[in-house]
């Protein structure tokens, strides 16, 4: 194992964050923030509880889970496609290390400031709402699987993309809307029974209903199936990422 | 002695069908500085990828240091620096962090002294905090030198290493090249710059349409191809070559003032001395002569036009 590379690699990126604090923390802080605002303190005040929770509290885990999503693929595929764009990636290709390697340098980077970033949010949702964490152990592990998995994710994306239009299109067209349908506001039990059903097929449910169960102890699904679903779409990633470095796919000629 | 890169049966088809290289087998040996020339489009850069790992080979066998680059990459690799022909670089990053991050990646331990080493060979100490971005296109050019030296390789790929690059600072690197062979390097580079090769290479390479078509030691290619020429400035212009002399490679330039004859520098009987009889019976005089052996251009541009 080429370790000097994993780390040159993960201090590189974290760099690259450093420089850009005010773009890669500052900024999803203030924005999520501003949800606590207007849904947590404003209009959550006037809103019934929701299977015991009151409403400001009900939504921290599924803005968290936003914020945690957007961040994960977007440093992920960011991190891998600026060195695309620029040309720099022949040093990557022509080092004397393993995908593997590449891999876990760039998105445990890429991991590492979305697990920072969630947590980050959860401390300033305190200052606007109260809230608990029933099951702190899971908790921490629903954060870090969801932010590894969609930081593989996120690879994959910048792996893909050959412009930057590409690299927005995923996170903006299909991930930010099933993240806001998949409970991040709501319980899915208030919908209608038929949008129930359909609901089920937003992977990023078994997310949010997962993360929102280790604060509360409630979930719109069984807490199992929520790790496991996380757990088949990390191993979907990964098969992706294998079969990029096997092929060579958009990396080597 | 083992040569330090083998290359058997080497070719490489895109996916568009185009063949960029076609059954190469090259060895380079070690401590050499070895010229890879070539027209555009020729294979240069396919084939230094292909050594690099960053062109996937369709099929044949490469070696570096008696290491398989598919089966064996960590160790063949780690032998390898390349220094690409575009100034592809972090903007953002400085001087220093991005030659530290080379070394990194390449698997060798943080050593801010060699860094700070190859730093001042490359006069780039004063810039190490300079930003990328902020550096002039030379200076691109040595830091680009420098990450690839950072790891300490053996073998070192330049590809077109002074494009773009001013008269001052491509002879600063000629002189830096050849200060690494006499370190122990093994130099391969391809150039545009046939005058490049000439002055710096132990041996040629010619590679057209994906084929190396010619191997040689400078000197012996040379000597071999190279033809001389008499160049014979006449007192008075002539109209034409007369009658009993045109069997001969005579050319006439410069509206009939110059007489050029050809001849083979290996040949025992150069026909000189019977050429100036010739001319002096002819009443045709000169006031001046001197003889040229063609350069390493003229050889270049002859074999690539032949294979055409």
């Amino acid at each position: 194992m080429n370790f000097y590379a994993i780390k040159a690699i993960y201090k590189f990126e974290m760099a690259r964050t450093m420089r850009t604090l005010m773009q890669s923390i500052a900024s999803p802080v203030l924005s999520t923030s501003l949800y606590f605002v207007v849904f947590g303190a404003a209009i959550g005040s006037r809103m019934g509880d929701i299977d015991g929770v009151s409403y400001g509290a009900f939504i921290i885990p599924g803005l968290v889970m936003l914020a945690l999503l957007s961040e994960s693929i977007s440093n992920a595929s960011f991190g891998i496609f600026f060195p695309k764009f620029s040309g720099t990636i022949y040093e990557v290709l022509s080092a004397p290390i393993s995908y593997v390697e590449v891999v876990l340098g760039y998105v445990g980077a890429a991991a590492s400031k979305s697990i920072v970033l969630g947590l980050l949010i959860l401390i300033t949702a305190r200052f606007f709402v109260d809230y608990e964490i029933v099951h702190p152990f899971w908790m921490v592990g629903f954060l870090v699987l969801t932010a590894v998995t969609f930081s593989l994710f996120g690879f994959i994306i910048g792996i893909w993309a050959d412009n930057f239009q590409k690299l927005q299109v995923i996170p903006l067209m299909v991930v930010t809307p099933l993240t806001f349908l998949g409970g991040s506001f709501y319980s899915i039990s208030m919908l209608p029974p038929i949008w129930q059903k359909i609901t089920l097929f937003n992977p990023v449910v078994y997310l949010i209903s997962g993360f929102r169960w280790s604060f509360y102890g409630v979930a719109d699904v069984d807490v199992g199936v929520s790790v496991g679903m996380t757990l088949v779409f990390m191993i979907l990633c990964l098969t992706g990422i294998w079969w990029i470095f096997k092929t060579g796919y958009r990396l080597r000629q | 002695m083992q040569p330090i890169i083998s290359i058997k049966n080497l070719n490489k088809v895109y996916s568009s069908g185009f063949k960029a290289l076609n059954n190469i087998n090259l060895d380079i040996n070690r401590g050499e500085i070895f010229a890879l020339l070539g027209p555009n489009g020729a294979g240069k850069t396919t084939l230094i990828g292909s050594i690099c790992g960053i062109v996937n080979p369709t099929d044949g066998e490469i070696l570096a240091d008696g290491h398989n680059i598919s089966t064996d990459f960590r160790k063949a690799r780690e032998k390898i620096g390349l220094v690409p022909q575009e100034l592809t670089t972090e903007a953002f990053e400085s001087v220093k962090a991005t030659v530290t991050f080379s070394r990194g990646l390449f698997g060798k331990p943080a050593d801010p002294a060699y860094i700070e080493k190859i730093l001042r060979q490359l006069s780039l100490w004063d810039k190490r905090d300079s930003k990328m971005m902020a550096l002039s296109g030379g200076m691109k050019r040595r830091v680009m030198i420098a990450k690839a030296l950072s790891h300490e390789p053996q073998i070192l790929f330049l590809d077109e290493p002074t494009a773009g690059v001013d008269v001052e600072l491509r002879r600063d690197m000629w002189d830096m090249v050849r200060g690494l062979r006499d370190n122990g390097a093994t130099i391969i580079l391809t150039t545009h710059y046939i005058e490049e090769a000439e002055e710096m290479a132990d041996r040629i390479g010619v590679i057209n349409k994906g084929e190396i078509i010619l191997v040689e030691e400078k000197s012996e290619l040379m000597h071999k191809l190279g033809k001389r020429q008499l160049t014979l400035h006449l007192q008075c212009p002539v109209q034409s070559i007369p009658e009993e002399l045109k069997h001969l490679p005579l050319e006439l330039i410069d509206d009939g003032n110059e007489l050029i004859y050809t001849f083979d520098a290996q040949s025992e009987h150069t026909g000189i001395a019977e050429l100036l009889k010739q001319l002096s019976q002819h009443g045709i005089d000169f006031k001046d002569l001197n003889s040229t052996q063609n350069s390493l251009e003229d050889i270049f541009v002859n074999l690539v036009k032949e294979q055409s």
